[in-house]
């Protein structure tokens, strides 16, 4: 980022749309002034993903063996790993599918796993699932989003009981609520904690620490670089 | 005794906190109600660790049982998040604090994942790092052996299997440094090379080691004390395991023969010779033989693993070539005791600007990781670990979350425990073998 202090200003420099930005400048510091020379530099946030047919791999015949391409929001394959993102009103449909079905047959679950996107406007909470086929030795992952004003999803403890205390971390850490889980409650935290710990809005916390003469602020006031 | 409850509501409630059993036994004794809430932790030598146990008992037969956790919740997956990916490496280590090389091993193999150079990380790395998982397997196993039996009344087994411990433990120091939390395996391959004489002193622990196993063996595997305690004891058949996503020696112990390092291999698994022991019992005593069948196939692979690293990938590098992503990995140890790389330090501070602004970046601000998600499982000693990495592009991790295997067998405990004597909850928790600091990282 430059500041306008040390350089003077460029005329003449196209502008550039706020929104898909996800870093300017070659450093992504944004404390002090670029000296590098590539201040006007602007990276922009990878857009969503979609894979086009075919998808390679056993990944094409695991869609087609699920059929239901209505439940199915999007395709993602990167880095040779399927991600089938499901609409959340049909998980249970799917995972139940996806279990029983001979030729998907993913018998085990490997766990939900929460990621908050603050950005993605209306889709901010995401929770991920992992399954995995030990008959035809596959594996695959579910992702599901909902609001934050409405962080409601269906619970899967029906299909995969297994997912039982992941639903409920996932709960404790993001505040996604699993409808229909059998007994949600915190299970890291304490039953009295405010707030969910690993949402982007919540803090680390920490203190700054002195050391000979020098202080060295918390970890979570240390520069960053995006 | 407590106040403050309904009585018509909870029935006679007695909380036990001390040495007050006498008043609890004779108020019981007239009570016509034999159903016993008990609880049992977090701070009890034999759940594991500060683990607690809720108990409903009805005479000695445990009807309901619940497990309470997050005693030992350090928030490391939120403190990755402020720290570069290779300062990640510091905090995964530290989760199951008994398999630290595997934790550091999975989350490297999803940053490599995420940076697309899981091709270019050099055999060598990949060797020693192989070599250190297995060691790391049979130290784990060594540990849930040795306290299984001091939980069941047996010392003996206790101490032999920290003495054989102490072994590898010797040789992690040797190799990285640390006998614990060693940070040793990094994005890219691992810290530094074996120091002159370690493949020597692994060669010594091979020839010790199957003579230490058997030991322990002639101490349990024909115990009719032990056996009494763990046949048939805690049972979760396939069907069981399956549903509540229990991995690794407890499912093993169900029949099926299911190891990442056979079905998924990575770190280069497929090119080594060994078994899968499997057990068809579903009980304790199945766990107990497939894990001590397990360190015998780790002592085969290690050597493998030592025969290549002694021979055809002798002097290769250790860390990926690329410069953008790989720390300088050739150290020597100063006199200070601090391993440092003298040959690089003399270049970036004498010879080249660049190379000095380049490390500093490298190592201040960290690599970048390409925008994406990535999910890395390995066989850890408990079951599948697996690492869901998350980058938005930045210098820091996103969001990195662990499916630890402790965390999901536990939840299987009520499932063995129910139905069965309280003392037989011990043996169903030891035979878990969680490690608690991986069920709350």
């Amino acid at each position: 980022m430059t500041s306008p202090d040390n350089l003077p200003e460029v005329p003449g420099v196209p502008e550039v749309p706020e929104s898909p930005v996800a870093r300017r400048g070659m450093f992504g510091a944004s404390d002090s002034g670029d000296t590098s020379g590539y201040g006007g530099l602007v990276v922009r946030r990878a857009p969503q993903l979609s894979t086009p047919r075919p998808y390679g791999s056993y990944f094409d015949e695991v869609v087609d063996s699920l059929g239901l391409d209505d439940a199915i929001e999007r395709v993602v394959v990167d880095r040779g790993e399927l991600t089938l993102h499901v609409k959340r009103e049909r998980l249970v449909e799917v995972c139940g599918k996806l279990r029983d079905d001979a030729a998907l047959r993913f018998e085990l679950s490997l766990g939900v796993s929460g990621v908050h996107y603050p950005h993605l406007t209306g889709e901010e909470l995401h929770a991920v699932y992992h399954l995995c086929s030990i008959t035809h030795n596959r594996r695959i992952r579910l992702e599901v989003s909902c609001p934050d004003a409405d962080p409601h999803i269906p619970s899967t403890v029906g299909v995969y009981p297994g997912n039982d205390w992941h639903e409920r971390e996932t709960y404790d850490f993001f505040g996604i609520v699993f409808d229909g889980h059998p007994a949600l409650t915190r299970i890291m935290m304490p039953d009295d904690w405010d707030g969910h710990p690993q949402r982007k809005d919540y803090p680390l916390g920490g203190i700054p620490v002195e050391y000979r003469g020098a202080t060295i602020p918390s970890p979570d006031q240390r520069r960053s670089y995006q | 005794m407590s106040t403050g409850y309904d009585e018509a509501t909870e029935g006679k409630v007695y909380s036990v906190t001390g040495a007050d059993w006498d008043e609890v036994v004779t108020g019981v004794r007239d009570s016509e109600e034999e159903r016993l809430v008990v609880n049992m932790g977090p701070q009890h030598p034999s759940t594991h660790g500060v683990l607690r146990l809720v108990l409903t008992l009805d005479g000695e037969t445990v009807t309901e049982a619940r497990g309470v956790i997050g005693y030992l919740h350090t928030g490391i997956e939120k403190n990755m998040e402020y720290r570069t990916w290779t300062q990640g490496t510091t905090f995964v280590t530290r989760m199951d604090y008994l398999s630290p090389i595997f934790n550091e091993t999975a989350y490297c193999l999803g940053v490599e994942r995420l940076l697309g150079i899981e091709d270019r990380v050099p055999d060598r790395a990949q060797a020693i790092r192989v070599m250190m998982m297995e060691l790391n397997r049979i130290s784990s196993h060594l540990v849930a052996m040795g306290t299984f039996g001091m939980e069941l009344g047996a010392t003996t087994p206790f101490l032999f299997g920290y003495r054989d411990r102490e072994l590898i433990m010797d040789l992690f120091e040797y190799i990285t440094g640390l006998r614990m939390n060693h940070a040793y395996v990094r994005p890219g391959g691992v810290s530094v090379d074996l120091p002159a004489g370690a493949v020597d002193k692994v060669g010594e622990f091979l020839k010790e080691m199957p003579k230490r196993i058997k030991d322990i063996r002639k101490l349990l595997d024909e115990n009719p004390v032990y056996l009494r305690r763990t046949q048939d004891v805690a049972y979760l058949d396939l069907t069981g395991c399956m549903a509540l996503g229990i991995t690794g020696p407890i499912l093993r112990a169900a029949g099926l023969p299911w190891d990442l390092r056979k079905s998924q291999p990575y770190c280069g698994y497929e090119t080594y010779e060994f078994d899968v022991p499997t057990e068809r019992s579903c009980d304790v005593f199945g766990r107990y033989l497939v894990r001590m069948k397990e360190m015998e196939e780790s002592l085969k692979i290690i050597e493998q693993a030592l025969d290549r690293l002694a021979g055809p990938l002798k002097g290769d590098p250790v860390m990926i070539e690329d410069k953008k992503i790989g720390w300088p990995a050739q150290l020597a140890l100063g006199p200070d005791g601090f391993g440092n790389s003298p040959d690089h330090i003399a270049h970036i501070m004498g010879s080249s600007m660049e190379a000095l602004i380049h490390h500093f970046k490298l190592v201040t601000e960290g690599f970048r990781v390409p925008a994406g998600q990535a999910y890395a499982s390995i066989e850890s000693p408990k079951g599948e670990l697996g690492a869901h990495v998350v980058s938005d592009g930045g210098t820091r991790p996103y969001r990195v979350h662990f499916r630890e295997p402790s965390f999901c067998n536990l939840q299987g405990f009520p499932a063995m425990a129910e139905g069965g004597q309280v003392a037989d909850v011990i043996a169903a928790v030891a035979s878990i073998d969680p490690v608690m600091g991986g069920v709350d990282r």
